[in-house]
């Protein structure tokens, strides 16, 4: 299957922030979306998913030929797509264990989930995530350190098992540690039936995700692509030869 | 959805409609010849028609309030004050309309039980359970009956409290239940006894139980327990545009009563309701009082905490829906030392309801070591619906440890957001917000209730959310 983008393009308060993406991304592939703070990185991500709060003034997106810009997020979701947030809201008062269990049934098609399979799956899930078993009782994302926010996030796309995954800085503020769970998290996905967008400022997340594809945003475009080893150049020279080849000024990530 | 079939609650007044079957009424308006048909019809002693016709001088002098939700509507001309059922049924289960009986379908009502609450179950299931029930109850010398049962069966225990906690001339809805009140519950608990399962108004085979004018008088003798539930969660059909309850609760040394409501009147229903306790030492009472349906509701469950020791507690949970006002809260007296009380409201407000907590913190002078906690969360659904905080506070003692905390929220894009992008659609997702928010209190409450209370804003939910 392909996520398809074309020329897309998306502002918010009339205040354009996509000017024209164009991305390609397969399943069996993953794909490294990197570029300074400002550039549109989380926009698009959020426009992917079809948050209210951006208006798409052109283009188009689209997953096994089927346009998802004209589908409301829970159906985008229910298609096969996963935005691992940037910073996950809290729910008060959901319950993990049943918020996954009904997102699951949804995804599922099925009216009513064997609870005991269920919290089985759920279970190995966690231990592999060597998260904790109580997070099940726990209300949704309340009261979670970051890294326990990137966590669930990670244990939701692992339950949900999507056809693609967005990820969205999901490295940022975690310790190697949680780097390292998170991207064998992400690992346990990949595979012919499964591609990923991963967004992030840096090379570490890489190194253990090695990733087909590197693109460079910046101002609202894909100004350069390349492989696996544009992440390492990126790393060593920071974005000013971005900058310079796109002539303005830009911010250092 | 927009779309989708709509079974909402604010769609029952329009099933509702039954021709009249009652055998006797008093007609239209309300006059001292009518107060003494009722006390005729119940063949009562002179005291309680008495009683009655000093309640409604106070009823004609009183004032309507000039404060809280809006009455203006009420015609008190063109009530009935007082109908009786008829003994047998009167109603058939076919003759509701379809929209009803798949409501009660979808909340899960029992229909035995939706049944009764249509009225048309004059033969009730649960009559053997009953039976059983009340053996057990009379051997522990428990009364559990109407209260005009007990007004001629128990004059000596009905005479010495009855009225004693809410006075006729407490308030203009007081006075006027007390001129007219039909219906209700009588509940006596012995010294030290439990009741081990919650009392519930319809075990018993009576149509008037839930009449527009009920009173409920619970006296909580010396270490016993029980625990009252009123009504129950699926729409309640009534013809009449009035309710007026008067609920008095007295919890004589270490006893503890806990008593749950939740109301859901039809929306054109005036839901006026007094609800008073008193707790003497080391006694506790808890109040549970949700309030989804009505038109209008104003209800501020109290307790007097008389005695050192004593403890008590209200639970409120409120959905003020499209074009309703729900004005309730608590109210608190601490008039002796040594006494703790906790308030807990939440609000949820959708389209133009509006949610208002009203509450009332009071401590007598003079005392010592009183401990008090309120805490108020409003949830908005729409930028067009409102809450209010009015907590009044009066306090002449010092040696006194008050928190109060309020909130307001607004259901967030965000937090829609995140849950549709995980396959809830929008409908789904802001029901799951509204429960979470309620979480913490329906965890508190008895457990069919909770089941119902989440189906019922699940229900609230469809397609609402703007």
């Amino acid at each position: 299957m392909e996520l398809v983008i074309r020329d897309l393009h998306a502002s918010i308060e009339n205040q354009p922030i996509l000017k024209g993406i164009d991305l390609t991304v397969k399943t069996g592939e993953t794909h490294a979306l990197m570029g300074p703070n400002g550039s549109g990185k989380s926009t698009l991500a959020n426009v992917l998913m079809g948050h209210p709060k951006y208006e798409v003034t052109g283009g188009s997106v689209k997953l096994d030929g089927h346009e998802l810009l004209d589908l409301e997020p829970d159906q985008r979701s229910l298609a096969g797509l996963f935005l691992a947030f940037q910073y996950p809201v809290e729910i008060p008062g959901l319950t993990v264990g049943k918020f996954l269990k009904r997102a699951s049934e949804l995804r599922s098609g099925e009216e009513k989930l064997k609870v005991s399979s269920f919290i089985r799956e759920l279970r190995e899930t966690m231990d592999f995530l060597e998260m904790d078993q109580n997070f099940i009782n726990r209300y949704l994302n309340e009261g979670f350190s970051g890294g326990e926010k990137k966590r669930m996030e990670i244990l939701q796309m692992l339950t949900l098992k999507p056809v693609f995954a967005v990820l969205d800085e999901t490295d940022s503020g975690l310790d190697i540690d949680a780097l390292k769970i998170v991207s064998r998290g992400v690992r346990r996905l990949s595979g012919p039936e499964f591609g990923s967008l991963v967004i992030t400022h840096y090379q570490r997340i890489l190194d253990y995700l090695k990733p087909d594809f590197v693109h460079v945003m910046y101002n609202g475009r894909i100004v350069v692509s390349g492989g696996g080893e544009l992440a390492a150049t990126l790393e060593a020279q920071g974005y000013d030869w971005v900058r310079e080849e796109h002539g303005e000024e830009v911010s250092h990530g | 959805m927009a779309d989708t079939p709509n079974v909402g609650i604010e769609d029952y007044r329009f099933g509702f409609n039954f021709p009249d079957s009652s055998v006797y009424t008093t007609g239209k308006g309300l006059s001292e010849e009518v107060v003494r048909q009722i006390s005729r019809q119940k063949e009562e002693p002179e005291w309680m028609l008495n009683y009655r016709l000093r309640a409604l001088e106070a009823f004609r002098r009183k004032a309507m309030p000039n404060w809280g939700a809006d009455l203006k509507a009420i015609n008190f001309d063109e009530i009935v004050y007082y109908a009786r059922p008829t003994d047998k049924q009167s109603r058939s289960w076919e003759e509701l309309p379809e929209s009803i009986r798949e409501t009660y379908d979808r909340i899960g009502i029992p229909e035995a039980e939706r049944k009764f609450l249509a009225g048309v179950g004059a033969q009730y299931d649960s009559e053997v359970v009953y039976h059983n029930l009340k053996k057990e109850l009379e051997a522990k010398g428990v009364i559990f009956s109407d209260p005009e049962s007990a007004v001629r069966e128990h004059p000596e225990i009905v005479r010495k409290y009855f009225g004693t906690v809410v006075p006729y001339g407490d308030n203009k809805f007081a006075a006027l239940n007390s001129a007219v009140w039909s219906g209700g519950s009588f509940i006596y608990v012995p010294k030290g006894v439990t009741v081990d399962i919650p009392l519930q108004a319809y075990f018993r085979i009576n149509l008037e139980n839930f009449g527009q004018f009920e009173r409920t008088l619970i006296i909580a003798d010396e270490g016993s327990f029980v625990h009252y539930i009123e009504g129950c969660t699926a729409p309640v059909y009534t013809t009449d545009s009035l309710h007026s309850a008067v609920v008095e609760i007295i919890a004589l040394p270490g006893a503890r009563v806990r008593y749950s409501t939740i109301q859901n009147w039809s929306t054109d229903v005036y839901n006026l309701v007094t609800k008073r306790a008193v707790a003497h030492e080391n006694a506790t009472v808890e109040w549970v009082d949700g309030n989804i349906g009505s038109k209008r509701t104003m209800k501020y469950p109290s307790v007097y905490l008389m005695g050192e020791g004593a403890h008590g507690e209200v639970l409120s949970i409120a959905f003020a829906g499209n074009g309703q006002e729900q004005d309730t809260g608590g109210k608190m007296v601490h008039m002796a030392s040594n006494t703790t009380s906790t308030i807990t409201s939440k609000s949820i407000s959708k389209a133009s309801g509006i949610a208002s907590y009203r509450g009332l913190l009071k401590v007598a002078p003079g005392l010592n070591n009183v401990k008090s906690r309120v805490v108020c969360d409003a949830l908005l659904l729409n930028d067009e619906s409102a809450t209010n905080t009015y907590p009044y506070m009066e306090i002449e003692s010092d040696d006194v440890s008050i928190e109060h905390e309020a909130r307001v929220s607004r259901i967030g894009e965000d937090q829609l957001f995140y849950l549709q992008s995980r396959g809830f659609d929008e409908d789904e997702a802001s029901g799951l917000i509204v429960n979470g928010f309620l979480d913490p209190l329906v965890k508190q409450l008895p457990m069919e209730y909770a089941v119902e209370l989440n189906r019922l804003i699940e229900l609230e939910m469809e397609g609402s959310v703007g």
